[in-house]
């Protein structure tokens, strides 16, 4: 017998005690996940969960998106930026780097050497100071916003949805998803946060929001 | 069951035997002690936030346990759908199979080294050394998992294997072990976590950007997209689950959820549960697999290994219920005093204390469903509301029955209880016994309570001190007081 047939049996003849004619999705869900958020400054709330979480939240105007994404890229010293395929060109700022693009792709060793990376986002969560990643235009595969030292994200206000459910309904499960909540950090030595271990050391994120 | 199998550590004593010994050491109390502290206080305050928090566990529970109640159709659905995405489903029996089946995959890239993202199924099948016989190296990546890999030594914790270890310790570790495995500790490593961290991305980088294949466990899978989920922090699970060719998940078959949408839930009490955190920095989520994006050929692997067995048990099946949070284990007064290699298995704590027993057979781990005292805050932090001291109970039954099976002559307990049954079904002779018990209290006891006793008796008195029961019981009192003029007294209310 197979692995497949004998996992497939022992689970079978574990469950006698459940009735056949159980349906397997019969109860209604106990919990309406939306009741309580209705109300919420999203967008506050996320700028203001993010940088708990030691991500560098600026929220700005259209009109000042650009400079923003500059000014991080200069607070970091970036001499190396790179561009994901489809990222904004009105969001790129000049400045004293290198643009890379992923095309042909990159390879791990030019991404280890970059110093920052830029990208949109799929959508972002206000409650948890969250933002998902879904390997889409601006954000390229995943790999180029993992390896250098800098993030710079855009996130648009209107991406921001209140708490994880409406964040899950607005992405298709079928592409590649990152949910990214500040630098990536550790609890391992004496169960204390640090942050910056192996992702990106830090991450900016540039909110615009209608003025 | 294989030699290679890590549920139960060969040779561990028993948890009584283990615990003495570990609470003996007093840097191993005042590390647990401050970290399961530290990790208190933030669960507490990131699940004190949500107004619908118990609405939330309920919900989880609910979902888990009617999931766990169709199980097989879950599990088809999840292989047809991550067939569908490009994915290769494989089903393992046992610890054995499974590690088969992954060395045989690793062996088929040709590849003798692979990167791993932490994850107890592959601890629980023992699969790093099933492929250290077979020429591979494996790699871990979690910091936690990495000092515990340099230094040879056994996770004690199930979110925080190296809990038991200080920052100072864990210098040593690394002063001594990096430059065996790779490249050494920097020189002049303080013990501050920041520079230990940062030493071991030094270490691990060259590791994750060399990397063929690598090797995970799963948070959730669900059944109707075929998504598999790994939560982590410290960003080793993007590396080993984006950069390599070949990606190799081991998922126990319990974590299969029936829907995308289930995920929401989940997503919201398990950081809140293990780290404390509002959400953890990192949660990946992939289908198959995506062309131009990450590895290009992945496998996921269902092991049961002792899971069917729990599942067969009615009140022991929603231990299987479990997300892996270790909530139990940093508010159990007992972990936080013997730690977790006291329990001799992969799972330590509250949550090992049920699941331990049922995925071995609870006369391989007889103690363990005893190293409680059943005070209940498990349960009250469980974010699936496992009813672990219900289980407990259940186990100690089964563990008391099972005993009984193997021996000829009834045990010392068997024999106390009988003669209690003897006692206790007859007023007259409980009077004698109280009498006698009185009597003799009173010879041994110091102050009113009663210390350790010689003989059969130390098993007893050895780790309690009792009150020496009163002269007179409640009965004979009531007797010599009040049962004279009770007739009267109810003849003249009627």
């Amino acid at each position: 017998m197979s692995g497949r047939d004998t996992v497939l049996g022992d689970i079978r003849s574990a469950l006698v005690d459940v009735p056949d004619a159980e349906v397997p999705d019969g109860d209604p869900a106990l919990h309406d996940p939306r009741s309580q958020q209705a109300g919420l400054d999203v967008v506050e709330l996320f700028i203001e969960r993010a940088a708990d979480y030691r991500a560098t939240v600026v929220r700005v105007p259209p009109s000042d998106a650009v400079a923003a994404v500059g000014r991080a890229l200069t607070r970091a010293g970036a001499r190396s930026l790179v561009v994901p395929p489809g990222f904004p060109e009105d969001l790129v700022p000049e400045g004293p780097w290198s643009r890379l693009e992923d095309a042909p792709p990159l390879t791990v060793r030019q991404l280890d050497a970059a110093d920052a990376v830029l990208s949109t986002v799929a959508a972002a969560i206000a409650l948890t100071g969250t933002v998902v990643l879904d390997s889409g235009p601006g954000q390229g595969r995943r790999v180029l916003t993992l390896l250098p030292d800098q993030h710079v994200c855009v996130v648009r206000a209107s991406r921001i949805a209140a708490d994880v459910p409406e964040a899950l309904s607005l992405l298709h499960p079928r592409r590649p998803l990152t949910l990214i909540s500040g630098p990536s950090a550790t609890s391992d030595i004496e169960l204390d946060r640090v942050e910056g271990v192996h992702g990106p050391r830090t991450l900016d994120i540039v909110v615009i929001a209608d003025e | 069951m294989s030699g290679a199998d890590n549920v139960v550590w060969l040779g561990t004593p028993p948890f009584p035997e283990a615990a003495r010994a570990a609470l003996a050491d007093t840097r191993l109390r005042a590390n647990l002690r401050r970290a399961t502290g530290t990790i208190r206080d933030r669960r507490l305050a990131v699940t004190a936030e949500l107004d619908d928090w118990e609405d939330l566990r309920d919900t989880a529970a609910a979902v888990k346990r009617r999931t766990l109640r169709h199980l097989d159709r879950h599990l088809l659905r999840l292989e047809e759908t991550v067939t569908a995405a490009g994915g290769t489903v494989h089903w393992a029996a046992d610890a054995a199979e499974a590690n088969a089946i992954v060395t045989r995959l690793v062996q088929a890239t040709g590849e003798s080294e692979i990167v791993k993202v932490k994850s107890m199924t592959t601890q629980e099948i023992g699969l790093n050394e099933a492929l250290a016989e077979a020429g591979i190296r494996a790699y871990e990546t979690d910091l936690a998992e990495l000092i515990v890999q340099l230094d040879g030594d056994r996770p004690s914790h199930i979110l925080v294997p190296a809990i038991h270890r200080g920052r100072s310790e864990i210098r040593e570790i690394f002063r001594r072990q990096m430059g065996k495995w790779g490249r050494p500790a920097p020189e002049g490593l303080t013990d501050d976590p920041r520079d230990l961290a940062e030493a071991a991305r030094l270490h691990l980088r060259e590791k994750f950007l060399r990397a063929k294949v690598a090797v995970s466990g799963a948070n959730f899978a669900a059944a109707d997209t075929g998504t598999v989920v790994v939560v982590e922090s410290e960003g080793n699970g993007r590396m080993c689950l984006t950069l390599p060719e070949t990606l190799i998940t081991v998922m126990g078959i319990e974590k299969v959820l029936p829907s995308f949408a289930d995920l929401d839930v989940f997503l919201r009490l398990l950081p809140r549960s293990s780290t404390g955190e509002r959400m953890n920095p990192y949660t990946s989520l992939w289908t198959g697999v995506t062309e131009g994006d990450g590895p290009q050929d992945f496998h996921l692997v269902l092991l049961d290994n002792g899971r069917t067995a729990t599942l067969a048990d009615e009140v022991g099946r929603q231990a299987l219920s479990c997300i892996r949070c270790s909530a139990c284990l940093n508010v159990c007064p007992v972990y936080e005093r013997t730690g977790g290699h006291a329990y001799g298995s992969v799972y330590p704590g509250p949550i090992g204390a049920v699941l331990t027993p049922q995925l071995v057979g609870v006369e391989n781990a007889a103690s363990l469903p005893f190293a409680s005292t059943l005070c209940g805050a498990c349960y009250d932090a469980c974010p699936v509301k496992i009813d672990i001291p219900e289980v407990l109970v259940h186990l100690r039954a089964k563990a008391v029955e099972a005993k009984r099976r193997d021996r000829l002559l009834p045990t010392p307990e068997a024999f106390a209880m009988k003669a209690a049954g003897v006692v206790l079904s007859s007023p007259r002779r409980l009077a004698a016994v109280q009498r006698l018990a009185a009597l003799g209290a009173r010879l041994v006891a110091r102050d009113g309570w009663i210390g350790v006793l010689p003989g059969p008796f130390a098993r007893w008195s050895g780790t309690r001190d009792t009150p020496a029961p009163a002269r007179e019981s409640l009965r004979a009192w009531w007797r010599r007081t009040r049962e004279a003029g009770r007739t009267t007294t109810e003849g003249k209310g009627r």
